[in-house]
């Protein structure tokens, strides 16, 4: 009771994933295996479903726009935070990619179910903390986090 | 309702998950566009959809949904299909159109916004 607590947050697992440009036939099994990995750690069901729909629409953003891209899942006892960072063509207008409707994509990609403009926008709305930043020509990397307000672990 | 149900209702062939079939179904969302599902369905759903590639099964699983009806006759994929039967979840197939599909499970009480 007397012993001095730490307010820093504690990591309590990491893992990566890589993602490759146009790899549609395993669009989504980044997305899976966290999903599997999250509900081992006890992470309460709710949570994992918005975590899971932003890792998805993330996972997809990179098939269908990057070259490749990693995931990197962070877990600690107050927050999951994911990081996806691609080498890829860049945003040139996040606030226009942000808008719910704004979409650059193929037909081949609308013919998978994706593309229509709601990919970030989906990852903003199931997510506590969301930040983009894209450099043209380079690549994007999106940082966002769902709180543990309950707390995970000791 | 159960998907049990649903299968009788719409006539459907049990394409995977034959013992899953008491599972309940809490409200149905009919897109072919997945990101409206991962931004609209609730979990508990059923996906009534035309899009038959393996991401219509990682929504599924993504977004909690009891399962899978595929309309119009169309038919999972073969790696949609076996992603299906290792994430255990159930699909089924209707000769019925979205439209009618889903104007037959409204009638008989299911809707989108319901919790499961």
């Amino acid at each position: 009771m007397s012993e001095a607590v730490s307010l820093a947050p504690e990591l309590l697992y990491q893992k990566s994933f890589v993602i490759r440009g146009n790899d549609y036939d395993h669009g989504g099994e980044a997305a899976a295996q966290v999903k599997a990995i999250l509900k081992q750690l006890g992470i309460a069901p709710e949570l994992i479903r918005r975590l899971s729909i932003a890792n998805f629409e993330a996972e997809m953003n990179a098939i269908m726009y990057a070259y490749e891209a990693r995931l990197e899942l962070s877990v600690f006892s107050n927050a999951v935070r994911v990081v996806i960072s691609d080498h890829g063509p860049g945003i040139p207008d996040i606030g226009w990619a942000l808008e719910e409707g704004n979409s650059t994509a193929t037909p081949e990609m609308r013919a998978r179910g994706f593309g229509a403009g709601l990919g970030l926008p989906n990852i903003k709305r199931n997510s506590d903390e969301f930040a983009i930043e894209s450099t043209v020509g380079t690549g994007t990397t999106l940082r966002y986090a769902v709180l543990l307000n309950d707390g995970l672990g000791s | 309702m159960k998907l049990l149900q649903v299968k009788d209702l719409l006539d459907c062939t049990v394409v995977a998950g034959e013992a899953l079939l008491e599972s309940e179904v809490g409200s149905c969302f009919a897109a072919d566009l997945m990101s409206d599902v991962l931004a609209y369905s609730r979990p508990g759903a059923l996906l009534i959809t035309g899009l038959t590639t393996v991401q219509s099964v990682h929504t599924a699983d993504v977004a909690d949904c009891a399962g899978i009806l595929f309309v119009s006759s169309k038919q999972p994929n073969p790696e949609a299909l076996a992603l299906a039967q290792v994430r255990g979840i159930p699909v089924l197939s209707t000769r019925r159109s979205a439209f009618e599909a889903c104007g037959e499970l409204f009638r008989n009480g299911l809707s989108q916004d319901a919790r499961p």
